[in-house]
């Protein structure tokens, strides 16, 4: 008797645990099957340390925007700025570095500028009330119109930061061999993860991600909500473009426009819904990595370039379109 | 009478649309007040101000005889203003819990959710108040895939957990069964029993008439009368309803 009062409750729980997290299982079986076809492609290069070294270094720089990124696409809005943000907090760095050589300075600089990016985003979206895709398409032209005005389009190199504790902190090697970026994108994933499902802010985010009409209802500050959620995204955009002209040791005034699809590809592909209101951190790093293999496998299989932008442009449109019709069949 | 609220000369238009002119309202501290009008009539516009959704353009309103200047929502929940509304204000792609506590979580003085907390809470007033018995509700449950029913009774707990003095029920009988209508006019009778006060806004003049003390009558943005059901028959309430939809005018 007992046991069969059992049997019929553990498949309920099984049935619930899968539908709850269904979206992540299902991220992590990509994952694995991508990094199963990879190793029997080439199980030389994918059972030694320098490939996943290589991942560690690359695959941070835009996955420490896609964490904030899903916050901004939970909130159902979208920031398409953030590549043009990151060579505005780069243009300030190297402008106050070269004032007044205090790399202390230079980093708080950078940080601010992409915080004031952020919020003119976020007033744009919240007061003027434009539609975020088409304000934030306006700042991606203007923030890059005004880095290319003042770098008069010239990139400067980085090369005396080398060896200083900003370098070290942020893109050295940890026991010379884990880059640091990978530390700090880990660290940013708890971070996020902890005030979108266990803050009051981040219930608010799915909130009015999911029904803006109804959390207004319920007191929920939505325009407060919405302006913050932008202003991290444009000072996560600033410190992932500082992380990303360190690694480098040179700040290019066009940099980071081939993070716009590799970030955006990332947080569709984790399973956050572009309709707003569903979305997890999980998804999105394990997406960010799937993404940045992907990436790797491209040009280890000798493909060209531009067989990137194909492939994450139909991981962008098969991910929301998968949402769609997965929202069609609940409603 | 003492007064919950009290509202005096409230005006408010949506450009060119004058929602409410001039009007005066008023609730008893332990009152039904029934608000009855046609579509467009001002209802939602006057009570989305009570609950300090909309800004009145002009006009005075009184809580427990203070004077609330720029009332917000946030505000007012915590005065204990709680509405069911008719659109219900759930978000249906999150669990239970979420929406029992949406716009007022249990957190901690830094902000971070008391998670266990609420879910237990929230399995309390399933068990407790909402009836729900399957065992396919969980507070975890997302709200999207209830019943009409459902969903009304998650509003109404939603509205009663936080220990409201004046409940607002916006059209709370639409879209409910009969059995499910009689059980709801059971729980705005138990509102006064309670000693609490409660606006009632319906269509449906017979489920106003068997529980309101008070009916107001709204037209065309202005209040047309106003009557207490102890002095006015059921034929004659509808008669005069009547009358104020063809004429806009009581008598």
């Amino acid at each position: 008797m007992n046991s069969c009062v059992e049997e019929r409750a553990q498949p309920g729980g099984l049935v619930r645990f899968a539908r709850r997290y269904g979206l992540q299982i299902g991220i992590v079986l990509v994952a694995v099957i991508v990094w199963a076809l990879f190793f029997i492609g080439s199980p030389q290069t994918f059972s030694s340390f320098p490939i996943y070294s290589a991942f560690m270094s690359t695959t941070p720089l835009f996955a420490m925007m896609a964490l904030p990124l899903t916050l901004v696409i939970i909130a159902a809005e979208i920031d398409l700025s953030f590549p043009s943000v990151m060579a505005f907090g780069m243009t300030a760095f190297t402008l106050i570095l070269a004032a007044t050589n205090s790399l202390t300075l230079a980093f708080v600089g950078c940080l601010l500028a992409g915080l004031l990016a952020g919020v003119v985003n976020g007033l744009l979206v919240v007061r003027i009330g434009i539609p975020s895709l088409v304000a934030t398409i306006g700042t991606q032209y203007f923030w890059r119109g005004v880095v290319l005005v003042i770098t008069g389009g010239n990139g400067r190199s980085l090369v005396p930061t080398q060896g200083s504790l900003l370098y070290n902190a942020l893109v050295g090697r940890l026991a010379g061999r884990i880059p640091a970026q990978m530390l700090w994108t880990i660290i940013v994933a708890g971070i996020v993860w902890l005030f979108l499902n266990r803050h009051k802010f981040g219930a608010h985010v799915y909130l009015i991600g999911d029904n803006v009409e109804s959390a207004k209802l319920m007191g929920v500050n939505a325009a407060r909500t919405k302006l913050l959620v932008f202003a991290i995204m444009g000072m996560a955009a600033a410190f992932a473009g500082l992380v990303v002209s360190l690694e480098v040791l040179y700040f290019w005034p066009t940099m980071g426009e081939w993070y716009l699809l590799s970030t955006l590809s990332s947080v569709f592909l984790g399973g956050t819904s572009v309709f707003g209101g569903t979305g997890t951190i999980f998804g999105t790093f394990v997406a960010s990595f799937i993404i940045g293999a992907i990436n790797g496998g491209i040009v280890a299989a000798g493909l060209a370039g531009f067989w990137t932008q194909l492939i994450y442009g139909l991981i962008i449109v098969a991910s929301v379109s998968m949402h769609a019709i997965l929202r069609r069949r609940l409603a | 009478m003492d007064y919950i609220l009290e509202m005096k000369d409230i005006c408010k238009s949506f450009g060119e649309v004058e929602a409410l002119r001039h009007v005066d309202f008023a609730v008893g501290a332990n009152e039904i007040v029934g608000l009855l009008g046609d579509n467009g009539a001002g209802k939602s516009t006057l009570i989305k101000i009570i609950t300090g959704y909309h800004y009145p353009d002009s006009g005075e309103i009184y809580f427990n005889d203070e004077k609330m200047e720029r009332l917000s929502v946030a505000r007012a929940r915590q005065l204990g203003i709680e509405t069911v509304y008719q659109e219900r204000a759930l978000a249906d792609l999150q669990p239970l819990w979420r929406n029992i506590f949406m716009g007022r979580e249990l957190s901690g003085p830094l902000g971070f959710l008391d998670v266990n907390g609420m879910m237990q809470e929230t399995q309390r007033l399933m068990v407790g108040s909402m009836g729900f018995t399957s065992s396919a509700v969980v507070p975890d449950s997302v709200v999207g895939t209830f019943s009409g029913g459902e969903k009304q009774g998650v509003a109404i707990v939603r509205a009663l957990y936080f220990e409201a003095e004046l409940i607002i029920l916006d059209e709370p009988t639409m879209g409910l069964s009969l059995s499910e209508t009689r059980k709801l006019l059971d729980f705005v009778r138990d509102i006064r029993k309670a000693g609490k006060a409660c606006i009632f806004i319906d269509h449906n003049v017979f489920h106003v008439y068997s529980v309101a003390d008070r009916v107001i009558v709204l037209d065309r943005g202005a209040v047309a009368g106003q009557f207490s059901t102890k002095d006015i028959t059921l034929d004659q309430l509808m008669d005069k309803m009547y009358r104020v939809a063809q004429t806009g005018s009581l008598d």
